[in-house]
């Protein structure tokens, strides 16, 4: 595995400091992470062999910095700190990848700028709603941890979502691990309470790159029906419905997925 | 010392395996495949009862509190079950203690300074404002607030009531969380500059530093036992002496469940089945409902899952009600045993304000209106004299329930 190196760039006018995971040389891929919180798996090592990964925290689940959340207060600030963010990087045109919380966050960066996104993959994205298929933050916020391992996952006993789920051995170490976990969904969960459903629709439109929506057939967490109702608002999507695969297409589905989002990149 | 009757108002009658068919006594629990309407409305009125007769009995105060979507405790809101309280002791000492109508929950909270005021005229000055951060999951999925923002909200509520009480003058108001162009509250409360204020709170060092800084009363929360909160409590006191403080006892109050019979072996019949529903069935909740991600700041998660000050929600059905009342969860016994362990409690804890929660659980309404006779005649006499000797003044008192003026009445 690579070990992606940490960068430091200042948003929000100087206001907050983003940290920012990168790896890989070629053209850029932003990628914005679930609400689980950053993770650095096989699907990112390997994209970074073929682009330039930028994985950046949401502000206040980088480590050691768990107050930066306090600089955000709301989806609009929040938005606002990525599109900064793109320019801090010296990002003028990206391919854009987020997935669940990261999908909404991705839809809406792709909706304020539009220009600056030249490709679009939402990962069982969050930020619609239908009436008959509801969620909110309680689905995940209220879980104790093995109710959240067999909400998100096809197979819990893949490697992949092994290694992800196992905290570290020791009392401090596991108890840290948790306390870092449940902090990450704490902060993600501040920009989208309780249900998040925050107006994306109105902006949906303004999307123009072609968007690729991943989904999994057996995702328990965000209804699978979702995906044909992104694909719907978005003018210039498609589908990929994954079998034998839940809410973490990374990690459970790791090679069709990569093998279809490289060749829509490249296309 | 004072010693106040508070009360949960909980669903009494849960069925024996309540707890095996559902997930949580809290906040999922359906309320019509559960609950007998009828029977609710019983408890209310047999609550109101038990605390009317608790002011009756020579308690010092009654407390009502707030809490949402449960069988525990569903007094939604409480400036309610004060107003008739408020009434029901008019002309007597007995202070009005609202632990509390929790200001965050209301939006905009200005209505919380409009009702305490409402409510300490019809009580004619005898109101004891508490300030709950509140708990939460009430707050995040009773209410719908992101858990993150929970106690940046108090704070900034905490203010702008205050300034509601305090200010002659009508103001603009622009905070993070609330904006009001025009604060000019109609009525301010009886009592000057504001009602006491106190503050309860589950040990958590941001709430201390809260009240050492604003020189209010705590209220310590729990029901694991005086045993167990030794530790927490010193952890306060500390915070006072830092503070530059004075050891004034009434700076600390406590809450916990009491049942007094004849004899301990008695008490052990008449309160071990509604002290072990108590726990088993109205704490029966998976603890993150309780803690939702981000209502607890990273330094304080930090502390509670390394050092774990009390136990998981889930080892609370291994016990049973020896193991409960030997901790000092629930002081149970003879008359002579209550006050004997009650008396080391508040010396050990320096605490000036005794919450005393005669009604838990299951227990019925006759055996509540018994045992909190039994508490007024034989257990309350010999606590009150505790700080005598010491010469304190209760600054977080109304004015208009202080004991002299019993004494002399």
């Amino acid at each position: 595995m690579k070990k992606p190196r940490k960068k430091i760039v200042p948003v929000l006018g100087g206001e907050l400091e983003m940290t920012v995971n990168i790896a890989g040389q070629g053209k850029p891929v932003l990628y914005l992470h679930a609400a689980g919180g950053y993770y650095w798996d096989d699907f990112l090592e390997t994209l970074s062999d073929h682009y330039k990964v930028y994985v950046p925290h949401f502000p206040g689940t980088a480590p050691g910095r768990p107050n930066d959340i306090d600089k955000l207060d709301n989806l609009w600030d929040a938005v606002v700190a990525y599109d900064d963010l793109l320019d801090a990087l010296g990002l003028k045109k990206i391919k854009l990848i987020g997935h669940s919380f990261g999908g909404m966050l991705a839809a809406e960066l792709a909706a304020q700028r539009p220009k600056a996104v030249e490709k679009l993959v939402l990962m069982a994205p969050i930020g619609l709603w239908r009436e008959d298929a509801p969620y909110t933050c309680a689905n995940w916020c209220a879980l104790g941890m093995d109710e959240i391992l067999d909400v998100l996952f096809y197979d819990q006993k893949n490697p992949r979502v092994v290694r992800r789920m196992t905290p570290p051995s020791g009392k401090d170490a596991e108890a840290l691990w948790t306390v870092n976990f449940i902090w990450t969904l704490g902060c993600t969960a501040k920009v989208i309470w309780p249900i998040p459903d925050k107006g994306l629709r109105k902006r949906i439109h303004r999307i123009n790159a072609p968007t690729l929506v991943v989904w999994g057939e057996n995702d328990r967490l965000i209804p699978p029906v979702y995906a044909a109702e992104f694909q719907r608002a978005i003018p210039n999507s498609e589908v990929l419905m994954l079998a034998e695969c839940g809410h973490e297409p990374p990690l459970e589905q790791c090679a069709t997925l990569l093998s279809r989002v490289r060749t829509f990149f490249d296309a | 010392m004072k010693i106040a009757c508070f009360h949960l108002m909980p669903y009494r009658d849960l069925e024996p395996d309540f707890e095996k068919k559902y997930k949580s006594s809290w906040f999922s629990l359906p309320f019509d495949a559960v609950a007998d309407r009828h029977k609710v409305a019983q408890y209310y009125n047999w609550t109101l009862d038990e605390l009317e007769f608790a002011a009756k009995s020579g308690f010092d105060g009654v407390c009502t509190n707030e809490h949402h979507q449960n069988a525990y405790g569903f007094m939604v809101n409480p400036n309610m079950m004060g107003a008739v309280l408020a009434r029901a002791t008019r002309n007597t000492k007995t202070a009005i203690i609202q632990m509390g109508e929790t200001a965050v929950f209301l939006n905009p909270p200005i209505r919380v300074a409009e009702e305490y005021a409402m409510l300490d005229s019809i009580a004619e000055g005898r109101l004891v404002a508490g300030f709950p951060v509140g708990l939460g999951g009430d707050f995040a999925y009773s209410y719908g607030m992101a858990p993150i923002e929970q106690r940046a909200r108090y704070t900034e509520a905490h203010d702008l009531i205050k300034r509601a009480w305090t200010s002659s003058e009508q103001f603009a108001f622009n905070g993070k969380f609330y904006q009001l162009p025009m604060v000019n509250i109609w009525p301010k409360p009886v009592q000057r500059p504001h009602p006491p204020i106190w503050v309860p709170g589950n040990a958590s060092p941001s709430t201390w530093d809260f009240v050492t800084k604003n020189d209010y009363s705590y209220c310590y929360l729990t029901y694991f036992g005086a045993k167990g909160a030794e530790h927490m409590v010193n952890g306060y006191w500390e915070k006072v002496e830092q503070a530059g403080r004075d050891r004034n006892p009434y700076r600390m109050g406590f809450l916990i469940p009491v049942g007094v019979s004849d004899t301990d072996e008695k008490a052990a019949q008449e309160y071990g089945p509604a002290a072990e529903y108590f726990y088993h069935k109205g704490l029966h909740l998976p603890e993150q409902l309780l803690l939702p991600p981000g209502h607890m700041t990273h330094a304080s998660l930090t502390h509670l899952l390394t050092k774990r000050p009390f136990p998981p929600y889930a080892e609370l059905k291994k016990m049973k009600y020896p193991t409960f009342n030997e901790r000092d969860f629930v002081v149970c016994g003879s008359a002579k045993t209550v006050t004997e362990r009650l008396i080391h409690i508040v010396k050990t804890l320096r605490v000036g304000h005794l919450m005393i929660l005669p009604q838990f659980g299951s227990l019925s309404h006759p055996k509540t209106m018994e045992n909190i006779e039994r508490i007024a005649k034989s257990v309350l006499p010999h606590l009150r004299p505790i700080w005598e000797n010491e010469g304190w003044e209760d600054r977080w008192w109304p004015e208009a329930c202080k004991i002299e003026q019993r004494a002399a009445a």
